[in-house]
């Protein structure tokens, strides 16, 4: 249970002046939820994108599962293993809410153009196969009362759950969450802290960025802690919430707003 | 094919099957319809790519010329057999639509827009400088028309070969669009950084789909080309590529269907307009402004919507 | 010119507007209508010319660009080209499809210089550029109007919240693009003659100098500008002045495909701009 799934050694990102990650280490150990926290702008955001491919590093190595992630693209990486929500939803509004979970399938999937074109027998096999997994995880998130909808029909809090049940359509090892409570209400915020645990349950190591503090120490395993870029902390909640360092990042958020 | 496509397909198929009868064999109406044919076919490939995949081509009359100039030339200059002739056109847009594609899809927006009405008026300007082989403006003419098993292939019977293919055309779309691939093409049109996310190589289905326009309007160029057996570039102009963009924008992008309608909307009116040569091309901006101001969806969406408003 | 016609509008609100070319078309047969039919005097016409376009452009501003704001990409891109293909119809409907020509601005004899005959109209045709150049920097960089009209196209609500009123701004940049295409027709007639469909070609070549120079650059407008006409006229003499045409097109596919940022316009702002 001690296998590492994600390794970043010396990772950084510079915009022009700005560097938004520097020198950046850390592990993420498989099984495991971890957590990103960190004053608005500390670069959590901008990790997830840099795991993800959205954007390439300006130095530094991402390692997952053994392999490199540095300079493939997005869709790649998905294919390694590694599936996301976003901290702005972007949910395909031009479908329903069961063919967005349906697009999850596509890296378990192979029909191409001519057998689509042609609903060849292999492909009609396929085209059952994807809607039946992405039911389930419609099921899975609670949201299988609303599969025929427009995606952008649903409550906000829904369209949230939504993104997380196409991404678990992927099969991913590693799900990053990138603010999933943002704009949730305290009931949809325990639900969602549940169904996190749920996920863990399948074998999905998950990252986390979010801003709730009590969701964080609430289901993490180890939590991660960021200010302009930089590592201040890192280990199980309890020792984060009383480190003197963490508590002056966020506090210093608090009086420079004052 | 979605259960909700069987009947308009069931429809389109029987009027096509009766036409010929119901106009009383008038060549000219037959005529007419088999242009409509043919922009729907164009209009079809242009309907995936713009309103499914979401991405945009003012250069698509270029393709259209490539594939009715290659019938043209192997089939006159070279004596080669149409079919031939034919694959060969397909052949040479996907290729040439590949290697535009690939670097063209990557831009945004409007310079997307801008290189590919850039990329078709190179073509226009090709085909009219490279005399020796399409005979420059003046044109290509003594295009054989098409027999087939001994039976000349004219009138009615040109009619069915490319309905034939607008029909096997609009099966194939639909299969497509209801499929693994194209629920990846409107995922790239919905967001593409999620689509990339989820493991959909954006840039390659984009370039996909618009290889795959690029041989629709070749199969309709050579199509064209055996029908009215003379071809001159001016039918291929960027005025052509902006009529295609208007039956697909008018019609309705997002649906196949939209686009057929498109098709036939804007191949009927200019016979309706015939006598008003000097309106045409006003007629044609005020028609396309009009559309885009009050029913940007397009008329058959747009119809839809104000029928659902009264349900209510 | 036509270049940075676009360039103001891209500057102001990020669409590239298809109908640019018109613009300038509508130059040239208006100019000729003054000075021909209503036999107005060169300069009176050419401002009267002006005016006119510069009236239609915001016309067509308020008219159809205004109320599409929160549309499509491609419904935008569409309204453009209808308003080319709009004013190419009426243009036909009045003019005919025959060119048209000028009587140069002043003097009719070829001067020579440095073995090159030259027509003085080139002169004119420097000048005025180099006056409308300079003119539309000085409005750019100086006057706080051109500098506001900037930061609408990066950040429309930010602007509107510090109280520029970006309405205003959006017509004037459509209606002095439109001005400055006008100008460019008027200017041209007289050497290289004006019919009812040439607004296409001018956009795309004009489009090609814009993005060749920097979409955000207004002298790199003008600069590449000068790039592509000197190599059509080279390319035209080597090859074949048929294929002339497709140099410019030629030289913007390549130059959107490799650096779409242009020679002298930034990566960054580039990828910051919505389209």
């Amino acid at each position: 249970m001690n296998e590492r799934i994600l390794q970043v050694e010396g990772l950084q990102k510079s915009f022009g002046g700005l560097r938004a990650i520097d020198l950046l280490d850390f592990t993420v150990v498989k099984d495991g939820v971890k957590s990103v926290i960190g004053p608005n702008g500390a670069g959590k955001t901008t990790l997830f994108n840099l795991i993800t491919g959205i954007i390439p590093p300006t130095g530094g190595v991402l390692q997952f599962a053994g392999r490199s992630l540095n300079g493939l693209k997005p869709h790649t990486i998905a294919r390694l293993g590694i599936s996301r929500t976003f901290q702005n939803l972007e949910l395909f509004g031009n479908m329903t809410v069961l063919e967005n979970v349906m697009v999850g399938r596509h890296i378990q999937t192979v029909s191409g153009l001519f057998s689509a074109g042609l609903r060849l027998p292999g492909m009609r096999k396929e085209e059952r196969e994807i809607k039946e997994k992405a039911w389930e995880e419609l099921q899975f998130m609670g949201l299988e009362e609303k599969g025929v909808m427009e995606a952008s029909a649903l409550p906000l809090g829904e369209q949230k759950l939504l993104e997380i049940a196409r991404a678990l359509a992927t099969q991913p090892k590693l799900l990053l969450l990138d603010e999933p409570a943002a704009g949730l209400n305290m009931r949809e915020t325990g639900k969602l802290s549940e169904t996190i645990l749920r996920i863990r349950e399948r074998g999905i190591t998950i990252m986390l960025v979010e801003h709730d503090m009590s969701l964080v120490m609430e289901i993490s395993d180890e939590v991660l802690v960021l200010n302009y870029g930089k590592k201040i902390a890192e280990g199980p909640p309890r020792d984060i919430q009383r480190n003197p360092e963490v508590i002056a990042a966020y506090l210093g958020e608090e009086t420079g707003n004052a | 094919m979605d259960k909700k496509d069987f009947y308009p397909l069931l429809f389109v198929f029987l009027i096509i099957a009766i036409f010929p009868w119901l106009v009383g064999g008038n060549e000219y109406f037959i005529s007419i319809l088999i242009f409509l044919g043919i922009n729907g076919i164009i209009t079809m490939g242009l309907s995936l790519l713009m309103g499914y995949a979401g991405q945009i081509s003012l250069g698509h009359a270029g393709f259209f010329g490539l594939g009715a100039y290659s019938s043209g030339i192997l089939t006159t200059q070279y004596s080669i057999h149409p079919l031939a002739a034919f694959l060969a056109g397909i052949f040479l847009s996907a290729i040439i639509a590949f290697l535009v594609g690939k670097p063209t899809l990557r831009l945004k927006g409007h310079y997307m827009a801008v290189a590919t009405l850039g990329f078709g008026e190179i073509l226009f300007i090709v085909f009219n400088e490279l005399s020796p082989l399409t005979g420059g403006p003046s044109g290509l003419s003594g295009i054989p028309t098409l027999t087939f098993m001994g039976y000349s292939l004219e009138g009615a019977r040109y009619l069915y070969l490319v309905w034939g293919f607008v029909i096997l055309l609009l099966l194939f779309s639909l299969n497509v669009i209801n499929s693994r691939v194209g629920r990846a093409l409107r995922a790239v049109h919905g967001s593409e950084i999620a689509a990339n996310a989820m493991g959909v190589d954006a840039s390659r289905y984009k370039v996909q789909v618009f290889v795959l326009s690029a041989v629709y309007a070749s199969i309709a160029g050579s199509l064209y080309a055996h029908f009215v057996t003379f071809i001159s570039p001016s039918s291929f102009s960027l005025m052509f590529s902006i009529l295609l963009l208007m039956m697909v924008v008018v019609g309705g992008a997002e649906t196949i269907w939209g686009a057929l309608l498109g098709a036939m909307v804007l191949t009927l009116l200019p016979e309706y307009l015939r006598g008003l040569e000097d309106f045409e091309v006003l007629a044609y901006g005020g028609i396309l402004m009009v559309v885009l101001l009050f029913m940007p969806q397009g008329i058959l969406l747009g119809v839809r919507k104000l029928f659902e408003k009264k349900r209510n | 010119m036509v270049a940075l016609g676009f360039t103001m509008i891209y500057n102001a609100t990020g669409i590239i507007n298809l109908a640019q070319g018109e613009f300038v078309m509508l130059g040239g047969l208006i100019m000729v209508f003054c000075t021909a039919v209503l036999k107005i005097p060169l300069l009176i016409g050419f401002v009267l010319t002006v005016a006119v376009v510069m009236l239609l452009g915001a016309l067509f501003e308020r008219l159809a660009i205004h109320p599409l704001k929160n549309a499509s990409l491609i419904t935008l891109i569409m309204i453009t080209l209808a308003a080319s293909i709009l004013f190419r119809g009426v243009a036909m409907f009045l003019w005919g499809k025959d060119p048209y020509g000028l009587p140069a601005f002043s003097g009719g004899q070829s001067i020579q210089l440095w073995g090159a005959t030259l027509q003085p109209q080139i002169f004119w045709i420097f000048g005025i550029t180099f006056l409308a150049v300079f003119g539309i920097g000085l409005f750019f960089n100086r006057t706080l109007t051109g500098k506001a009209m900037t930061a609408c196209s990066f950040n429309p609500l930010a602007a509107r919240l510090v109280g520029i009123n970006v309405r205003k701004l959006v017509l004037l940049s459509f209606g002095l693009s439109a001005a400055v295409g006008a100008v460019a027709g008027a200017i041209i007639t007289p050497i290289t003659l004006m019919e009812y469909d040439r607004g296409p070609l001018l956009a795309l070549k004009g489009f090609a100098a814009a993005v060749l120079g920097g979409l955000g650059s207004g002298v790199g407008a003008i600069a590449a500008g000068f790039l592509i006409g000197i190599l059509e006229s080279l390319g035209a003499g080597l090859i074949s002045s048929g294929y002339k045409d497709a140099i410019a097109l030629l030289v913007l596919l390549v130059i959107l495909w490799v650096k779409p940022s242009g020679l002298l316009g930034s990566a960054e702002e580039s990828q910051l701009k919505k389209f």
